[in-house]
């Protein structure tokens, strides 16, 4: 008999999960470490650190890629996390995935490396942007008309593991991972698929992009020690560390999952979004299109605020962004706010950016696994504005049912998920 | 927009009620149409030669955007956002909070320009010697205007899009050169056809006055040069004239456009998408033969726009599927337009869905013999888009009967 939500429509369940943070590669290491508190934040070795205000991320370094450049970095993190959900899931055949691919990744452009080599096959001195132009053609730089396309990378996933159909590339900002995720549970719940693919990457700790987050005050400039940077909820946090990493889910229908005896690893219950129009970069002040959004979550997912045990917060650590998530949970969750245990991956990741929805969608799941709660690191100094029960400095045994997962991008791009053990 | 919607047995029909054209031809629906039946190309062989383009045609930027919000955007997103007030005001929607709260969207998008002088103010202060290890970082810290980043953001065109006319249900932005925009649609069709969704913007936007665009694209030899020609003339130098246009469509599921007295302006039927492994020749024909199979067409003589880049071997694969169809009328919007990449199927579209409102396909745009006269009035268009490097797609747009 098919199993259905209480909406009617087929019930999402995870099958599959791959991972990689500056914390290591896969579950098994990361979660090990993520329970034990231990901080993937490091100074930067990968470019020369002179001059910047923030020298340190959550850069994955024990991957090699060379020539090195973001998108090929994200690339490969993602071939890693696919390569581990897939195998996890159990589903298709070697190169034959038999579902869509929804891929969150950055943005992509031309990078320094690649200008600078232009700029010496011009050679000497005084040369304009059109001298750099008429070195480009005939064939010597082919690789990189399609290595800096937008949808190389997920060209590249579904080349290697045979998704089928047009392979989706999105960005909402820091929300893409979520939205990845949320692309796969409509794709399924409209029947169009019994399985998805859910996968979001960041390779993007370079000079520019450190400089540009720099410029917008965003980063944190505590870089001694680097593992101490990232606050989430401190009264003395001063911005986001910037980190690398990638997630892949398998989606699955419930039905087609018990069809062929997979392991359901949880349930994706829920998803909200609402748009935020206030500004580029900050939430309205009123904090209405973040409640707007958890609210939505908890209606798709149909579940009421009391059944939300605990929160898996985007928790930046910008003092804008930790203050804004306390202000539209706790609208949302009234007087069970306090109740609810709430923890920051990122404290010990980083930012992962475009991958952040989805790394921390898995790092939910794995807390309704084990039902145990990783920690916020250095939550020494608690912020008095911000009522959560942060699980500090220390993993926290709880009973976990149902996880939300939140996250917040510019561009007024807010979105929710709800992740359960079983179908509700 | 709602979450939480049961299973519906048949799916919802979708109308286009709005559409938003600001392009090389000029602004709006009229002008677009007279430009297109006059024959007109606005295409710059000499601002950016040997490479051709086509610039956008400059509008009243503060008739859609306000001042303030205008200086925090570079080129592609005052395009994209301009085109976007224009389709809410085609759907009789602007400033109609109560929808534009809810409304989802869509965007099609690639990133914003680089600031070409400070590139090359960098790489010659590095070909001068400069090559401390602090040097990259010192000059970008200083040179980068912080709102740049922004500016080049892919979801921010969408974000301003949101700040500039209060359309914030929900946002998403697809990225992936010319199949980006083909998803695009194809996702928002299938949300409001699944019961997922009501009502959407859906579009993208393009600068083709970029040279680090052109960078990009010369990598693979994609540009034209020196002389323009109409896509299908373009076998012996082909490539591709970036275009520069914003188009969106509002999409609405025909419920929701009936209780707000909305008329339709086409339907939107199918949209279908495929990623064919070009590696073998003949690959994209037979995935365009396959797409085409997909959709529903029964007009034995209907019409065909094509997002057809002159770029090859894809253009040649293109015309031998088009090949199967002789007795449709084809008209290539590369050749009036230029390519504008991940906006491309959105234009292609938008003029399918004018084509259709107005009883008429626009005139032919060449003399190749590819492109031939249409007299009657189309009921059915297919719109074809294969991107230049990867990616195919194709959407039917009907008449509401």
């Amino acid at each position: 008999m098919s199993v259905r939500d209480k909406f009617g429509r087929p019930v999402v369940v995870v099958t599959g999960m791959g991972i990689v943070t500056s914390l290591g590669a896969g579950k098994s290491d990361n979660w090990t470490k993520l329970v034990a508190g231990e901080s993937g934040i490091r100074t930067i070795t990968r470019f020369p650190i002179d001059g910047l205000k923030t020298t340190m991320a959550g850069t994955v370094d024990f991957v090699p890629v060379a020539p090195f450049t973001s998108t090929g970095l994200s690339e490969r993190l993602g071939h890693m996390a696919v390569e581990e959900a897939i195998a996890q899931a159990g589903i298709g055949s070697k190169g034959d995935f038999p579902g869509p691919l929804f891929l969150a990744v950055a943005p992509v452009e031309i990078e320094w490396p690649q200008r600078l080599e232009l700029a010496h096959e011009v050679g000497g001195t005084h040369f304009t942007y059109d001298d750099l132009l008429k070195v480009c053609g005939g064939g010597k730089f082919v690789n990189y008309h399609h290595r800096f396309l937008f949808g190389s990378v997920a060209d590249s996933l579904s080349d290697t593991f045979g998704t089928k159909g047009s392979p989706i590339s999105l960005s909402t900002a820091c929300a893409s991972g979520a939205t990845a995720i949320q692309l796969g549970v409509e794709a399924i719940r409209r029947g169009e698929t019994d399985v998805a693919l859910c996968a979001a990457t960041e390779g993007s700790v370079n000079p520019e992009g450190l400089v540009r987050f720099s410029l917008l005050s965003a980063l944190s400039t505590q870089n001694d020690p680097p593992q101490a940077a990232s606050k989430p909820f401190s009264k003395n946090r001063d911005g986001f560390v910037m980190a690398e990493g990638a997630g892949a889910l398998v989606l699955e229908s419930y039905d087609a999952a018990v069809a062929r005896g997979a392991k359901i690893l949880g349930v994706v219950a829920g998803c909200g979004e609402l748009t935020d129009s206030f500004h580029r970069t900050r939430s309205s002040p009123d904090g209405k299109p973040i409640i707007g959004c958890i609210r939505k979550a908890l209606a798709d997912a149909g579940m009421a605020p009391e059944q939300i045990d605990h929160i898996n917060a985007h928790g930046t650590a910008t003092p804008e962004n930790d203050k804004m998530e306390y202000v539209g949970v706790s609208a949302v969750f009234g007087e069970h706010t306090g109740k609810i245990p709430v923890s920051s991956n990122k404290s010990m990741v980083g930012h992962t950016i475009s991958a952040a929805g989805a790394v921390e969608a898995i790092i939910s799941l794995l807390t309704l696994e084990h039902q145990l709660i990783p920690p916020t690191i250095n939550y020494d100094i608690p912020d008095p504005a911000i009522l959560f029960d942060v699980v500090g400095n220390k993993a926290r045994e709880a009973r976990v049912t149902a996880v939300m997962s939140n996250s917040f991008g510019f561009g007024g791009q807010n979105a929710s998920l709800i992740l359960t053990r079983e179908p509700a | 927009m709602s979450e939480t919607p049961s299973v519906t047995s048949a799916p919802v029909e979708v109308w286009i009620t709005g559409i938003g054209l600001a392009t090389s031809l000029g602004e709006g629906l009229d002008a677009n149409w007279e430009a297109l039946n006059a024959g007109q190309i606005n295409v710059d062989e000499k601002g950016f030669a040997p490479y051709i383009v086509h610039p956008w045609a400059k509008v009243n930027l503060e008739a859609q955007i306000p001042k303030k919000e205008q200086r925090q955007m570079e080129a592609w997103q005052r395009i994209g956002t301009y085109a976007a007030g224009l389709a809410l005001d085609s759907a009789g929607l602007k400033g109609n909070k109560d929808i534009l709260s809810r409304m989802d969207m869509i965007v099609a998008a690639g990133g914003g320009e680089r600031d070409i002088s400070v590139d090359t103010a960098i790489l010659n202060a590095e070909a001068e010697g400069n090559c401390t290890p602090g040097f990259l970082n010192d000059r970008l810290m200083s040179d980068l205007r912080p709102t740049l980043f922004l500016a080049q953001l892919s979801n921010l065109l969408a974000g301003n899009i949101a700040i500039s006319h209060g359309v914030c249900g929900t946002s998403r932005t697809f990225m992936g050169e010319e199949v980006a925009g083909v998803d695009a649609f194809k996702i928002a069709l299938a949300r409001i056809a699944g019961g997922q969704s009501d009502i959407a913007l859906v579009g993208g936007s393009h600068n083709g006055e970029r040279k680090d665009l052109l960078v990009l694209y010369e990598f693979g030899d994609y540009n034209l040069k020196n002389e323009f020609k109409p896509v299908w003339a373009r076998k012996e130098h082909p490539g591709f004239a970036l275009g520069s246009a914003g188009a969106f469509l509002v999409l609405e599921s025909k419920p929701h456009a009936e209780a707000r007295g909305a008329k339709p302006l086409a339907r939107l039927s199918k949209v279908v998408a495929d990623r064919a492994r070009r590696k073998e020749a003949g690959a994209v024909t037979g995935t365009l033969d396959r797409l085409w199979s997909a959709l529903d067409v029964h007009d034995a003589a209907g019409a065909i726009i094509t997002g057809a880049t002159g770029a090859e071997p894809v253009t040649s694969e293109e015309r031998a599927f088009l090949d199967h169809h002789k007795s449709f009328a084809v008209r290539s919007s590369g050749t009036r337009f230029g390519h504008t990449m991940e906006a491309h199927f959105a234009l292609d579209l938008a003029l399918a869905a004018l084509s259709i409102s107005r009883g008429a396909l626009f005139a032919p745009g060449d003399t190749s013999g590819v492109e031939s006269e249409m007299k009657q009035a189309p009921t059915q268009i297919v719109v074809v888009g294969a991107g230049h490097y990867r990616g195919e797609g194709m959407a039917l747009v009907e008449a509401v009967k």
